[in-house]
């Protein structure tokens, strides 16, 4: 199944939901408004043509940059970007979502951003958006046992986060 | 006779279990590294597990981002390293897909070659450490004496014998040495006979199918929603290869090869060779299956190596010269997966048009195929948790990064 064809029929059953796509790009991808992921998932792996029954890989990619200069260069609003890379198993087929969402919920710092979880439409989300959670800091709404995976239970900070700070000191560990 | 309550035997049914919290590792030997494990037990049986991971976490995906491609290469290695070329493998057909790198047929028959060697050394040591897990020490052995043959070619290659950081973007640090490719053969030639040795010492072997088949079963379905990979999907019967399935940049490189995926289909394995005969017990899924298509595997690669080393001989162009190390790269983002020995292994760069990438991701294979134990386990006995755990054949630095 084409690009278009997928794009064509996600926008027929969601329309507003689907808020961009590039289909030119090397990995073509489409972009899903994020209170609509789950509902979109959900459609993806029970439409028959598509059956993208295997969740690959969840990705959390920030744009930011402290300097406000270079901010400014990078050409992007600072934002965190979602990617869910996707294939399908019995009909061999690959599709890339994106979601974009804001950095901060609501504009204030620490307040981490919201995207309802998928883990009830593939399992294997548990442990992705876990670590999702873990280095870039998404709250995923809806998720069983959202907790830190890769780093420590107390650790502060998203580590992948383009403002992250080094911690200094970490239980008498020197840290720089 | 009358029986009375002071009678042992009665005791002896009446004993109440307690629930208890088991702690498993990081340090125990059969999670395959510093993985811990909390089991809620009920007796001998288990409720509950939870996996803990993160000890062996070196932030390489932070790291990524302030290194160019080239030099994340031997942090690759230290991912999965039991099976470095494969790393290296999938991290240089993703920097070469975003510059758009083609390769010649010479560069990709020696990486066939290489990656196909990566996976036997890398299969040896999971049966080799499964045997180990069950209590059975002499296939260990047996196993790292073939390995460090593949290890001493490897060395041969590249100068290193574990972190080889030897293939990478735009072909491999350098040509195969002189006389190598025989010596390859005549490896092969000599492992040949030995696979039956170890289908003898484990698999056909009657305790080791009494501690793995039924065990750990885990249905094509389950596979699939925990997003298993390689062997583990593969023994619960999904037909799914990346060499076969995966990206055309990918499967290219195994065009023109023989092979069949090894995979139970139609209520058989391939039948290419004389491969030992699935035991009644065994019930698709479990964890005997699961180590017996890492088995049928080995033998695969084998015959992979020995055409490639024929499509070697005579392919022409060179051996593919590595990028810059500070090497452009054009904006964009592209995701990659290859079949490595323990599953599918993706990378995923986004560059934002500099040298160095702005944000790098290894999806590991073990790390799905881990978050399987917690529905395997319950229901179990203790003693089947090395089991099921190491039939997944795991690698610690791969889930951590």
């Amino acid at each position: 199944m084409s690009g278009e064809s997928v794009l064509e029929r996600l926008q027929k059953q969601f329309g507003d939901a689907i808020t961009g796509a590039n289909l030119d790009a090397i990995d073509p991808w489409i972009e899903v408004a994020s209170t609509a992921i789950e509902e979109v998932c959900r459609y993806l792996k029970a439409d028959n043509e598509l059956q993208l029954d295997y969740l690959n890989c969840i990705t959390g990619v920030d744009y930011f940059h402290s300097d406000p200069k270079k901010l400014q260069k990078m050409g992007e609003e600072p934002h965190t970007l979602l990617v869910y890379h996707l294939s399908s198993t019995a009909k061999k087929h690959t599709l890339v979502l994106k979601v974009r969402l804001p950095r901060w919920k609501d504009d204030r710092e620490g307040d981490l951003p919201e995207l309802p979880s998928v883990t009830s439409i593939w399992r294997t989300a548990d442990w992705h958006e876990r670590e999702v959670y873990d280095l870039s800091g998404v709250w995923f709404v809806g998720h069983p046992d959202l907790r830190r995976i890769l780093c420590p239970e107390d650790w502060v900070g998203y580590p992948l986060r383009r403002d992250y700070e080094m911690p200094l000191e970490y239980h008498g560990i020197r840290g720089r | 006779m009358a029986t009375n309550l002071e009678d042992p035997r009665i005791i002896e049914f009446d004993v109440r279990t307690d629930e208890m919290l088991v702690n498993m590792g990081p340090q125990h030997p059969s999670t395959h590294g510093v993985l811990r494990l909390v089991l809620r037990t009920d007796g001998e049986v288990i409720s509950e597990v939870t996996p803990h991971l993160g000890y062996l976490h070196r932030c390489a995906e932070k790291i990524g981002e302030n290194l160019t491609p080239r030099q994340w290469i031997p942090y690759t290695d230290r991912m999965d390293y039991l099976a470095a070329m494969n790393m290296n493998l999938g991290w240089s057909l993703v920097v070469e897909k975003l510059l758009d790198h083609e390769l010649s047929d010479k560069a990709k028959h020696l990486r066939v070659i290489i990656s196909e060697l990566g996976r036997i050394a890398s299969h040896l040591v999971g049966m080799g450490a499964y045997g180990l897990d069950l209590g059975t020490f002499s296939p260990f052995l047996y196993a790292f004496r073939e390995r460090e043959r593949i290890l001493d070619l490897f060395e041969e290659v590249c100068g290193a014998r574990l972190t080889y950081s030897y293939l990478t973007p735009g072909g491999a640090t350098a040509d195969l040495p002189t006389g190598w490719v025989d010596k390859v053969e005549a490896f092969l030639r000599q492992l040949e006979p030995i696979i039956s040795d170890y289908h003898e010492l484990l698999t056909t072997n009657a305790i080791f199918i009494k501690r793995t088949a039924g065990i750990g079963i885990m249905s094509a379905e389950m596979a699939i929603d925990y997003g298993c990979s390689g062997p583990v999907l593969r023994g619960s019967g999904v037909d799914y290869d990346l060499r076969r399935d995966g990206e055309e940049r990918y499967t290219e490189m195994y065009d023109g090869y023989a092979y069949e995926v090894v995979v139970e289909k139609d209520g058989h394995y391939p039948q290419d060779r004389n491969y030992p005969k699935v035991p009644r017990e065994a019930v698709l899924g479990d964890c005997w299956h699961r180590f017996y298509v890492r088995m049928l595997e080995v033998m695969q690669a084998m015959d992979l190596v020995e055409q490639g080393i024929e499509k070697y001989k005579s392919a022409s162009g060179d051996w593919g010269v590595p990028i810059k190390l500070t090497q452009r790269l054009p904006k964009g983002d592209v995701y990659l997966e290859t079949e490595a020995p323990r599953g599918q292994m993706g990378f995923y760069l986004v560059s934002d048009g500099s040298a160095i990438p702005w944000r790098v991701r290894a999806r590991s294979s073990c790390f799905c195929n881990l978050s399987v134990t917690s529905e395997l386990c319950p229901g179990c006995l203790i003693a089947d948790v090395p089991a099921i755990v190491g039939s997944l054949d795991i690698v610690m630095g791969e889930i951590d990064r």
